[in-house]
């Protein structure tokens, strides 16, 4: 499951079902790299946008005489301003992730890496260029690039609890961040804050085993994290189920308001659904969000 | 040892004084948590639970491990019910045992008893010895179990041991032994002996029986009803025993013929019941029993007392036809058909088959050679009853001296009194006098005599009369001859002379002479010198079984000498008679044994000991698993253990749903099945063929299938499809012998195979090519009729196209089918034969059907047939041939039937 290749034939498998996702790009904001989204307005690209008189700059090289010859004006042939939208990817790969309360469904980190390959074959179908937060993976297009993110994928991380990674992210770029979201909130509140001071908007997704989400569990336990560093005991765990499910939908509440403040999306998937239902969510948050 | 209640490890008891310093060690523990991966514990960390009870294992649990420690401490402790008392003496162990008639009802309970005390010895070492006092024999001691293999080979005796003690001492070692007398509770006379000889060689314990010996005395009858006596050694309270009347049905089968209860008063030693049983059952009674007691004394024979004696009956004249009533033996029949067996005949038939008793009704002569043959007759001990008659009368037997067949001599003529042409009134009878065997019989006033023959005064005349009319004359006279007698009744057996035997009278006089029934008076007198076989014996627990080998006992021992080995009660056959021999005599008296002062007397244990150790520890075990269980869910483990004893639950089930899943879908719609050949090219081939075939039925006829199934003959159910494409290949597997049994009966049930060489070569019927071959070896196990190539008018030519040719890939010609019968013959006008009823079972052909019929999902034929538009109408054909195949599977022969309508519309004048 976790070797690049089996990651990448599952996620081709995934990103075959939708069409090409393109993300609409709104702002250009610096990043000036062709791309096949056509802009809405004159300016460097391969698709005719329109035809206007000439102006005075205007080379004469810039001419377009075909069209000049049938009138008694001169005509410069304006292309569509086509640009490409950057993606940064953040998932994460903290020991938290590798859970799974049942063998019938995958690893939380296994759903989250399969998301997040799929989103980026779809971007980068759709002409955008994908990177990884951080400087270790920079956005960029072309299908080696896929490769490249599924070998990054395939790294697991020796940590407890992932922070988010909002260094070094474009301004106005988009962005995607897969977690269980477990780990220091506030961790969470600094990346959005700083990635929604760049202009960068995205998508908040919480992977969840649904162990996590129903809390089945009786009698007398020890709860202990992946990495074994934190645990805690109970007597009755069915007693405590209530308030475990309190502070779940708290934490939600606190992702989703932090969200809303910054313009970001925010959705909770569960291993034992469907990864499609996932993917949709993306391709349409993404949309909204462009 | 606690009342009936022991143990073998007492000391192991003090640890249950442990258990409430366990109590409180196990209270403090609470059960052991369950670990688990959590990564959301980070939401968990602050919360706190609600209650803290669970930090101690609840009351209820603790109780659970306190009874399950309790239970194994007491187990390991050895706990016994009904522990053994002590044990007796210390060197060697006599074992000395009634072994009588007595002891045979509890028998099992001795055998255990004196196992029990074997094994005891056995542990201490000691040497054991039995003494059986019925039949005692020399006493070495020997290891006890060695003594104890024996046991199983000792048996009560029917007989009461009567040894002596002087008979006994010489049997015993000189050494001292200890004693255990194992008694059956009745007094006998040596038994004070025996103690004395006993308690001089060492100790002696007497084991007394719970249970007090009863037993059935010989039956006697009175005045017409048995009457059954039933004794018992104590006089204890009151008691009811059920007798029984065993014997043998008319078929010779033993039955119970009568049961009666027996009711002994409180404090009665006996106590009698009475049976009226008619003369007929009484006759075939075997013998008389206490139910459920088994033993020689509950068991009394009986003999020929009893038994159906016979009688020959011989007239005079027999030719008065017609004239029922006035036949001399009509009276004698009624009389006593219903007590005796009958014989009719002539004397010297008769005589061989040896007769209790003869009568003569009127028999003036005897030929000399029956003569001498009667007289030998009865002088061995036979009765010859003669009745007068005016044959007699006329004649000269015993007139001038004394008949050796007649008790007296005869006066010429008789005498007839009170008839027309005489003086006097017909003579009634006198009292009976005393020694006269009718004595006491009651005197009808009805009879009287009106004819008589007269006796000659005579010496002996006298003591020979046993009856006689009220003038003194003799009526019935009698003499001895030899062991037998001869009895005259001086008028006739009819009513002619007197009206004697139309009353009631008459018959008690018959059984007055024991010629209905012995009234045996058994002695010994007169058995001196005679040999007594026995038929059948008693063994000591009453049952009855043939004396095979048994030597012959002498007479005069029969009665008196008292029972043993050689002299065993039963049955015996003499030579006239059997006599019966049982245990308990007429005189017997039961009592109860009383011992010496002083003698160590104990009663049996019957109650065995029985060591409950184990059932405690499983006890302990069976609460250690409800501690599991309860500790399980207290811990929450308890749902993945259910859920896992459930999960191995449900994986038997799969296999049923998949048949379910495959009935369904055959069964649901039509199916066209193809045998599994398992060669997946063919298989696919066949697959698409009868999807093809499918489809063109779906779209030309009214059968509409549903797409083809596979079908493994190992596995599927077959009666679901009504056809069956089986292609040939040479490699494919034979069905195994269920296979084989299962499409016999799918071929019986009207199902249909199509077998298909595919190589066009069967048609020659050649088994040349391979395929052939192993149709042939594939389809011999097969119940398939006689075939023949498809006739030109069979049904099958028309049942949907009209058609004369079947190809399919190939387009050989023949096509077999079950032959049409012999008699099929062709009506005048008709096109086609009538031809048989059904469908065939098999159809055989070589054209690879399949291949033409193949088609793809989407509908276009996978393989090019023959060439252009030729081979597009061989196609065409194959399709069609397919379909007039489906047609006669489900329709069968109904095409067949049109040929009919001609001649029915020729009839109705249409």
């Amino acid at each position: 499951m976790n070797t690049p290749r089996t990651l990448r034939l599952n996620a081709e498998s995934e990103a075959s079902r939708l069409p090409p996702l393109l993300v609409r790009a709104e702002h250009l904001a610096g990043t000036v790299l062709l791309g096949e989204h056509g802009r809405r307005r004159a300016g460097m690209g391969d698709d005719f946008w329109q035809y206007r008189p000439v102006q005075l700059g205007d080379s004469r090289r810039m001419i377009d005489w075909r069209r000049s010859a049938r009138s008694d004006n001169e005509f410069v042939r304006e292309r569509e301003w086509q640009v490409a939208q950057s993606v940064m990817l953040w998932v994460d790969a903290s020991a938290s992730m590798r859970f799974t309360s049942n063998t019938s469904h995958p690893e939380k980190s296994d759903r989250a890496r399969l998301i997040a390959l799929a989103a980026s074959i779809l971007l980068i179908k759709g002409g955008e260029r994908v990177g990884v937060t951080g400087t270790d993976l920079p956005p960029r297009r072309g299908r080696a690039q896929v490769l490249r993110l599924a070998e990054h994928f395939s790294h697991n991380a020796d940590v407890e609890y992932g922070v988010p990674e909002a260094r070094a992210m474009l301004p106005h770029a988009r962005a995607l961040f897969i977690s269980d979201f477990m780990g220091d909130i506030d961790a969470v509140e600094q990346a959005l804050t700083k990635a929604a001071d760049r202009g960068v908007r995205g998508a908040l997704m919480q992977v969840l085993d649904p162990a996590e989400e129903s809390f089945p569990f009786h009698g007398r336990t020890i709860f202990e994290s992946a990495g074994k560093t934190l645990r805690y005991e109970t007597l009755k765990a069915n007693d405590l189920r209530d308030k475990y499910l309190e502070k779940l939908a708290a934490r939600k509440d606190a992702l989703r308001h932090l969200c809303s403040v910054t313009g970001w999306q925010f959705t909770t998937h569960h291993t034992d659904a469907s990864a499609q239902t996932a993917l949709l969510w993306l391709h349409r948050a993404l949309e909204q969000s462009a | 040892m606690i009342g009936a209640l022991g143990f073998t490890a007492p000391w192991l008891l003090l640890g249950l004084i442990a258990l409430p310093i366990l109590w409180v060690l196990l209270r403090a523990v609470p059960p052991a948590p369950i670990r688990r991966i959590f990564p959301s514990v980070t939401l968990l960390l602050g919360l706190k639970d609600d209650e803290q009870v669970s930090d101690r294992t609840p009351w209820w649990l603790l109780l659970l491990r306190m009874l399950a420690l309790a239970a194994l401490i007491i187990g390991l402790a050895g706990p016994v019910l009904n522990p053994r008392s002590d044990e007796i003496g210390r060197g060697p162990l006599l074992i000395a045992i009634d072994a009588s008639w007595a002891s045979a009802p509890d028998w099992p309970t001795r055998i255990d008893m004196m196992d029990r005390v074997l094994r005891d010895t056995a542990r201490a070492g000691r040497t054991a010895a039995i003494l059986n006092l019925s039949a005692p024999e020399q006493v070495t001691f020997q290891s006890a179990t060695e003594v104890q293999s024996t046991l199983a080979g000792l048996n009560p005796s029917a007989w009461e041991p009567s040894h002596s003690a002087q008979s006994i001492e010489p049997l015993l070692s000189d050494d001292a032994f200890d004693t255990v007398w194992l008694s059956d509770e009745i007094a006998r006379d040596t038994r004070n002996d025996i103690v004395g000889l006993f308690t001089s060689k060492g100790a002696l314990r007497v084991l007394n029986a719970p249970s007090t010996p009863i037993a059935l005395a010989p039956a006697r009858f009175e005045s017409g009803v048995t009457i059954l006596e039933a004794r018992r050694a104590t006089n204890g309270p009151a008691q009811t025993v059920q007798a029984e009347v065993h014997g043998k049905d008319p078929a010779g089968a033993p039955r119970i013929l009568a049961r009666a209860d027996i009711v002994f008063e409180n404090s009665a030693k006996t106590a009698i019941a009475e049976v009226s049983l008619p003369a007929e059952l009484r006759a075939r009674i075997t013998h008389f029993a206490l139910a459920g007691v088994r033993s020689a004394g509950a068991v009394t024979l009986s003999d020929d007392s009893l038994r159906r004696r016979e009688v020959a009956l011989i007239a005079g004249r027999e030719d008065r036809e017609g004239l029922e009533l006035l036949s001399p033996l009509h009276y004698l029949r009624q009389a006593l058909q219903p007590n005796a067996e009958l014989l009719e005949g002539s004397l010297l038939d008769i005589l061989p088959a040896a007769p209790d008793v003869v009568i003569l009704a009127d028999v003036a002569t005897i030929a000399p050679a029956e003569k001498a043959a009667l007289t030998d007759w009865v002088e061995e001990g036979g009765l010859l009853v003669r009745f007068a008659g005016s044959r007699l009368a006329g004649s000269d037997v015993s007139r001038s001296s004394e008949d050796m067949l007649m008790p007296v001599r005869l006066r010429a003529g008789g005498r007839t009194v009170g008839g027309a042409m005489s003086w006097g009134t017909p003579k009634a009878l006198a009292p009976f006098t005393e020694d006269s065997p009718f004595f006491g019989l009651p005197l009808a006033g009805d009879v009287d005599v009106s004819s008589q023959v007269m006796a000659q005064p005579d010496p002996t005349l006298a003591a020979r009369v046993i009856a006689s009319l009220s003038d003194g004359t003799p009526l019935v006279t009698r003499k001895p001859l030899g062991e037998g007698q001869i009895v005259l009744f001086h008028v006739t057996a009819n009513a002619e002379w007197s009206s004697l035997p139309l009353s009631g009278l008459f018959v008690s006089m018959l059984d007055r002479l024991a010629i209905s029934s012995l009234a045996g008076d058994q002695q010994a007198s007169g058995l001196e010198g005679t040999t007594w076989k026995p038929i059948r014996v008693v063994n000591g627990f009453g049952r009855i079984a043939d004396a095979d080998t048994l030597p012959g006992v002498a007479g005069e021992r029969l009665f008196d000498d008292p029972l043993g080995p050689d002299l065993q009660p039963g049955l015996y056959e003499g030579k006239a008679r059997q006599i019966a021999r049982n245990l308990i005599s007429a005189e017997t008296v039961l009592n109860v044994a009383s011992w010496p002062v002083g003698t160590d007397i104990r009663q049996m244990q019957t109650r065995p000991e029985t060591p409950f150790g184990g059932i405690l520890l499983s006890l302990a075990l069976a609460l250690l698993m409800i501690d599991i269980v309860a500790s399980l869910a207290m811990s929450g483990r308890l749902r993945g253990a259910i859920v896992g004893i459930g999960a191995l639950l449900l994986l038997n089930f799969p296999a049923d749903a998949q048949q379910d899943a495959f009935a369904l879908a055959a069964s649901s719609e039509l199916v066209l099945g193809h045998v599994i050949t398992r060669n997946a090219d063919v298989d696919r081939v066949a697959e698409a063929g009868l999807f093809g075939l499918s489809q063109t039925l779906f779209f030309h006829t009214s059968i509409e299938p549903a797409d083809p199934v596979g079908i493994d003959l190992e596995t599927d159910e077959l009666a679901f499809f009504p056809l069956l494409y089986w292609p040939i290949t040479p490699d494919q597997p034979a069905p195994s012998a269920n296979a084989y049994s299962k499409l016999n009966a799918y071929l019986r049930s009207g199902g249909m195979i199509l077998f298909d060489t595919r190589d066009a070569d069967i048609a020659r019927f050649g088994a040349a090519s391979p395929n052939g071959r192993k149709l042939q070896s594939l389809a011999a196990p097969l119940d398939i009729p006689p075939l023949e190539p498809l006739p030109a008018d069979h049904v099958l030519t028309r049942t949907f196209y009209l058609l004369q040719d079947f190809p399919g890939r190939h387009t050989a010609r023949d096509v077999w089918l079950e032959a049409a019968p012999k008699n099929a013959e062709r009506v005048e006008g008709m096109p086609f034969r009538n031809l048989n009823d059904g469908v065939s079972p098999v159809v055989i052909g070589g054209n690879d059907w399949a291949a033409a019929w193949a088609m793809d999902a989407r509908g276009s034929s996978m393989f090019p047939i023959g060439r252009g538009f030729a081979g597009e109408r061989q196609r065409e054909l194959a399709y069609r041939f397919g379909v007039n195949l489906v047609m006669h599977v489900l329709t069968g022969n109904y095409k067949s039937d049109q040929v009919h309508v001609p001649a029915l519309l020729d009839r109705l004048g249409q």
